[in-house]
């Protein structure tokens, strides 16, 4: 029957010049991105998900709660989810306060998972903005207001319909981190729908890739990420994101070393210290592969490797998915190389390789 | 020459029916104003003519049926009926309805399109937060069409002062009862009365300006706050 930990969600129906036809299940936890391109259906699926549009087809249920079947059907106001809008559509007639405490339950029964109100001024840094009207607040605060808002009326499931598109670069810039916060601090699962991947790679848990109305792939985010079977892998600007830990710090050249799963890396940076974490980012393009480890060269980061699978990215370009360390066991890395290469070293799946990095970039956790 | 003292029972009597009238329209556009805005159906669109009818029709027209209506014969006789009465013609209650009647489409329609201009977002915002229809609609729907509110009553309050051909149809003119301002003047120019007529009339051009700078100044304040 249904999983209680988990998000099962199907819709089905005509949508504007396509056929929708999404269906997936997903932990409840963390965050979840429903990433594809503008119109191919992800804000109608967070939609249907909220009960703000119903398509008689469709079956939703949350932590075992089942919200929508082909019998019965919960109206939005009674669905227990918090939904951020593009806009923040911030009740333009209330304060900043009482459009905080609009949607928070007047019952003061506060239990360990109570959403409480200063946690969340301080989580969003909102302690300045209570007693403004929404008029009066940049594009960013509005929206961080509006998460707020969304927050404490204690959802079970919060919903994020591309929150940061309204916003210009720097605006969004100021208000990711506290996305980030938000997914560091509360144990509340977040599906978050985006066009973007630099911010469903700051973000992401799990991935939904959705393309025409229909899913392509799911599953927990550097797994779709990485497969060379799909788009992601293939597009220009495929990368993958690391996690690493400094290991050490050189000072006369200003280079970190950093450990990754199965390998180091050694990056150029100001000082740091020992023990601090980074998210180091591998765009697909900058690396190369290699039968011999190079002796002479400019390139610091060359690490053993193991092909597991490749893709053809188009006519002349290939995908290979490796994985660090000689045995492979590392963590994933992708590589995009011309076919002539791949052919006149004689690649195949499975043999052992040596990556040259060329260049990573570097974001704070 | 000095006005009669009578003057004072006409004012009065003006003013309470426009403000019992304006108090009633409000109570009826809201619903009438909300289905119209929200309603799929398609012939809501002639519910909304039925209303914006009084717009177009000559007030004796209007004034005839509403006679009958409230008449001896018409259901407003039996209403009459419950408390003694014989007829709802000619009494301040049947002045109210006609009022009511011919000023509908002066409030249903800036109370309409100001449910119109929210759109949908508030009402799903309110939805998410776990707001039922019923308080989603006191809380948000009402307060931001307030400029819609405040125009219908300001409209429905300044036609009822200035109605007269209802009036005549329904009201007669029974001092203290049914006769208002605009059928005073009527009165002083049938008996040549200038003096007394222009005063009156004045009054009412002072009136009326008055109304329209009000209403100019609502919607303005409504521009401000929605930018």
């Amino acid at each position: 029957m249904t999983d209680a930990s988990k998000i099962d969600v199907s819709f089905r129906g005509a949508l504007g010049r396509f056929a929708l036809n999404v269906s997936f299940a997903v932990p409840a936890r963390g965050v979840t991105a429903l990433f594809g391109p503008s119109g191919c259906g992800k804000t109608t699926v967070l939609r249907c998900m909220a009960g703000l549009q119903r398509l008689a087809d469709g079956y939703c249920a949350v932590n075992g709660d089942v919200w929508q079947d082909h019998s019965s059907f919960r109206p939005a106001y009674k669905r227990p989810v918090g939904y951020v809008f593009q806009e923040a559509s911030l009740f333009p007639h209330l304060s900043v306060q009482r459009n905080l405490l609009y949607g928070a339950p007047e019952t003061r029964g506060i239990t360990a998972s109570t959403i409480r109100f200063d946690d969340v001024i301080d989580l969003l840094s909102l302690k300045g903005l209570l007693d403004r009207t929404p008029h009066k607040l940049s594009g960013g605060e509005r929206q961080r207001v509006a998460i707020g808002r969304a927050l404490l009326s204690q959802p079970r499931l919060l919903l994020m319909d591309e929150p940061l598109s309204a916003l210009d670069r720097q605006t969004k810039d100021e208000v990711l981190p506290f996305l980030e916060r938000l997914h560091a601090s509360l144990s509340l699962p977040i599906v978050y729908v985006s066009h973007d991947i630099a911010e469903v790679e700051r973000l992401a848990d799990h991935l939904v890739l959705i393309r025409a109305g229909a899913v392509i792939a799911s599953g927990a985010f550097d797994d779709v990420r990485s497969n060379p079977r799909l788009p992601l892998a293939l597009a220009n600007e495929a990368a993958v994101t690391l996690n690493a830990t400094v290991t050490s710090y050189d000072e006369r050249y200003g280079l970190a070393t950093m450990k990754v799963e199965g390998g180091h890396f050694v990056v150029p940076m100001p000082y740091t210290a020992s023990g601090s974490r980074h998210y180091l980012t591998v765009a697909a393009s900058n690396v190369s592969l290699a039968r011999e480890p190079a002796r002479a060269t400019t390139i610091l980061n060359i690490l053993p490797a193991r092909i597991m699978s490749t893709a053809a990215a188009n006519d002349y370009e290939t995908v290979v998915l490796l994985r660090l360390g000689a045995d492979g066991t590392g963590c994933r890395l992708l590589a995009r190389v011309t076919r002539r290469s791949w052919d006149d070293l004689g690649l195949v799946e499975d043999a052992g390789v040596f990556c040259q990095v060329k260049g990573v970039s570097l974001m704070s956790t | 020459m000095a006005l009669p003292h009578d003057i004072w029972v006409w004012i009065r009597l003006t003013i309470e029916l426009a403000a019992v009238t304006t108090i009633i329209l409000i109570i009826v556009s809201t619903p009438i104003a909300w289905w119209l805005s929200r309603s799929r159906r398609r012939w809501k669109e002639v519910v909304a003519t039925v209303v914006a009818l009084p717009l177009v029709l000559p007030p004796t027209v209007l004034g005839y049926y509403l006679l009958l209506l409230l008449g001896p014969g018409g259901p407003g006789g039996l209403i009459a009926g419950l408390w003694g009465g014989r007829t709802l013609a000619f009494t301040f209650e049947g002045l109210v309805i006609g009022s009511v009647a011919y000023s509908l489409p002066f409030v249903v329609q800036p109370i309409r399109n100001a449910f119109d201009a929210l759109g949908e977002r508030p009402l799903e915002v309110a939805a998410t937060l776990r707001a039922s229809p019923w308080r989603a609609f006191w809380t948000v729907a009402v307060p931001l069409a307030r400029p819609g509110f405040l125009t219908g009553a300001v409209l429905g309050f300044a036609h009822t002062v200035g109605e007269f051909g209802i009036v005549l149809m329904i009201g007669g003119n029974i001092p203290g009862q049914t006769k208002v301002l605009s059928v005073a003047i009527y009165d002083y120019v049938e008996t040549s009365q200038w003096f007394e007529a222009s005063v009156l009339s004045a009054g009412m051009v002072v009136f009326a300006f008055l109304v329209i700078l009000a209403m100019n100044l609502i919607d303005r304040r409504g521009v401000q706050s929605s930018a």
